[in-house]
């Protein structure tokens, strides 16, 4: 277990610009870009003589606000939580990705794996160590970093109305800060579960490829789906292409992006309702998010990605280049 | 005591060619073993298969593990330098520390701070910062702080200016060896590890060629200085070297008998790598 801990220590110490680095800067961007706007909208409102706060105008349309009209403002705020950590979530999609395929790559490219392996730490554990990393430790920096900046942001947005005579927090209260934190904490499991084919895919390539792991990994899926679309053209073999493109190339290459499973997967014509009809973010729950568990989907991809990630220990153990 | 290592008819086939070829050997406790032969011999191939590193066909026990089935068990007994510069250049000296005393149960932390704060090294450094010489400092404090009972080099000091290079085995026979270690070291500059060595093997064409420890080689082998007019007598005796130096011939006799060689001119023990010379002769011809 201790030798386990410092594995991902390791992990952290080497890839520590991805892991924390990456979200921080994010968010602290976004943070930025949204203050500007703030700061631009107040200023043209100024020049412009625009002053619905000082007149009493928003503060009594918030008091004349149905039950209705708040939720609507509920939805916005959340939104706004919400929005942060879409933007990490984009953030961290690239840095497991890039993570994963550099992960058994690098250290037989620049010979380090010598140091390693000379080391009483067995390949498996070290394997174990990379998807552990990859699947739970950035997501976890990562909505750790995206609460706070979805926290700053409800403050920025309440700091700025207050200015306009609306009342914090009657505002904050309408929000849902402690339910969103709950939502992005515990979709993190499922996360690991709908990554697993990616994460296993890019660490196979990471431990086999002699050279160019990103070619391989992305060049051999997206190569099959182009002969199968092919013959589809010729009207040959009648090969379900469709089907390869979403299930086979987009499935294994893009499911290090969060989201991909419970949002884009079984449940987006239930997001579309929600949305369109009386807004709100309940789709986000666990309660939806997690339906995905009753997909065939998300269960064959895990024992693929148990199987690829089998391979990758094994190449691990045997590739024999440095 | 029971041997070290012990391999029986060793074999390793690459593509196309074979770098090991049935070697067997045994190494016993306490010895430092110069592994020595030109490039592509099997050196390297050796030492993989002994830490584990590669398949091989045959039988190898090392400190009686299997070094493919076991590899991280044996990886606790054997440390490993290999030539210079493998340690990730990312890292820390503090973070190397760190790292290995936690997942090694023979590290000595004490002792590695000890033999870090005689370099220059400081631990925030980065091993990308670091020059070569630096690195393998590093990495002979990190692997001298490791109780192992087996340490394998690798062409150890490639690469190193002469004074990490005295310093480099000088700290390994007053710091490190003694008559429960046994060391295994690789290495083209075989003047420097010559007066270190108390076994030697000769390896060629994936064939060990020589095995013997130094008394024996200097038994076996003989130099003689041999004037002109002797040096016809000295071809009779069928020498396996000839070279020529201020208009006198040194021949080179394995197995010769000493008594007769002396008549002949001075006899001296030969130098390892006229030795090596000798008897790699026509090997990339």
């Amino acid at each position: 277990m201790k030798t386990f801990y410092w594995l991902v220590k390791r992990e952290f110490w080497e890839h520590r610009g991805g892991f924390f680095w990456a979200p921080v800067i994010t968010g602290g961007v976004f943070l930025l870009l949204n203050i500007m706007g703030i700061i631009a909208a107040e200023v043209l409102g100024a020049r412009h003589g625009i002053n619905f706060g000082a007149s009493g105008g928003l503060h009594s349309v918030m008091t004349d606000m149905d039950a209705g009209d708040m939720s609507k403002v509920g939805f916005a705020l959340d939104l706004a939580m919400y929005s942060a950590m879409g933007l990490l979530a984009v953030v961290l999609g690239f840095v497991v990705f890039f993570y994963c395929l550099g992960a058994l790559y690098d250290d037989r490219r620049d010979r380090s794996i010598l140091f390693w392996k000379s080391l009483p730490i067995s390949d498996t554990n070290t394997v174990l160590s990379k998807i552990i990393s990859a699947t739970v430790l950035a997501p976890v920096i990562a909505v750790i970093v995206g609460i706070v900046v979805g926290m700053l942001q409800l403050l920025i947005l309440a700091i700025t109305l207050s200015f306009h005579g609306v009342n914090v927090w009657q505002l904050l209260l309408l929000a849902h800060p402690f339910r969103i934190m709950f939502n992005l904490i515990g979709y993190i499991p499922l996360y690991v579960l709908w990554a697993l084919p990616s994460v296993g895919w890019l660490l196979l390539c990471s431990a086999w490829a002699r050279n160019k792991p990103f070619l391989w990994a992305v060049a051999l899926p997206v190569a099959s789906g182009l002969v199968i679309s092919w013959f589809g053209l010729m009207g040959l073999f009648n090969l379900p292409a469709t089907w390869f493109w979403k299930n086979v190339v987009q499935r294994g290459l893009f499911s290090t992006f969060p989201g991909t499973g419970s949002l884009f997967g079984t449940s987006g014509q239930s997001i579309a309702h929600d949305v369109a009809g009386n807004p709100n973010m309940n789709f986000m729950d666990l309660s939806n998010t997690y339906q995905l568990l009753a997909s065939p989907n998300l269960w064959i991809g895990v024992v693929i990605g148990g199987g690829l990630l089998a391979g990758a220990i094994w190449f691990r153990r045997w590739r024999d280049d440095s | 005591m029971s041997a070290v290592i012990t391999a029986n008819g060793l074999s390793k086939r690459y593509k196309s060619s074979l770098a090991l070829d049935k070697v067997s050997f045994q190494i016993a406790p306490g010895r430092i073993v110069g592994l020595i032969g030109p490039n592509g011999a099997g050196k390297t191939t050796a030492l993989k298969a002994i830490l584990g590193l590669t398949d091989f066909t045959g039988e190898l026990n090392v400190l009686g593990f299997d070094p493919r089935k076991q590899r991280d068990r044996l990886m606790g007994e054997v440390c490993f330098i290999a030539d210079v510069a493998v340690l990730p250049r990312w890292i820390r000296v503090r973070e190397a520390v760190d790292f290995v005393a936690n997942v090694h149960p023979r590290f000595d932390r004490k002792k590695c701070e000890a033999f870090l704060a005689r370099t220059k090294l400081t631990p925030n450094q980065r091993v990308r910062q670091m020059s070569k010489g630096m690195i393998v400092q590093l990495h002979l404090a990190l692997v001298m702080a490791i109780d192992a009972k087996l340490l394998i080099l690798d062409e150890p000091t490639l690469g190193l200016d002469i004074l990490y290079r005295k310093q480099f085995y000088q700290n390994l026979l007053e710091d490190y060896f003694d008559e429960n270690k046994t060391i295994i070291v690789t290495t083209h500059q075989v003047e420097e590890v010559e007066h270190i060595l108390t076994d030697l093997m000769f390896i060629r064409d994936g064939k060990i060629v020589l095995d013997a420890d130094m008394d024996a080689v200097g038994e076996r082998f003989i130099e003689v200085m041999v004037n002109a007019d002797k040096a016809d007598a000295a071809r009779q005796l069928k020498p396996l070297d000839e070279r020529q130096v201020f208009g006198k011939s040194i021949f080179l006799f394995d197995g010769a008998n000493r008594a007769v060689l002396e008549q002949l001119g001075e006899t001296r023990r030969p130098s390892i790598s006229d030795l090596f010379v000798a008897t790699m002769k026509g090997t990339y011809a």
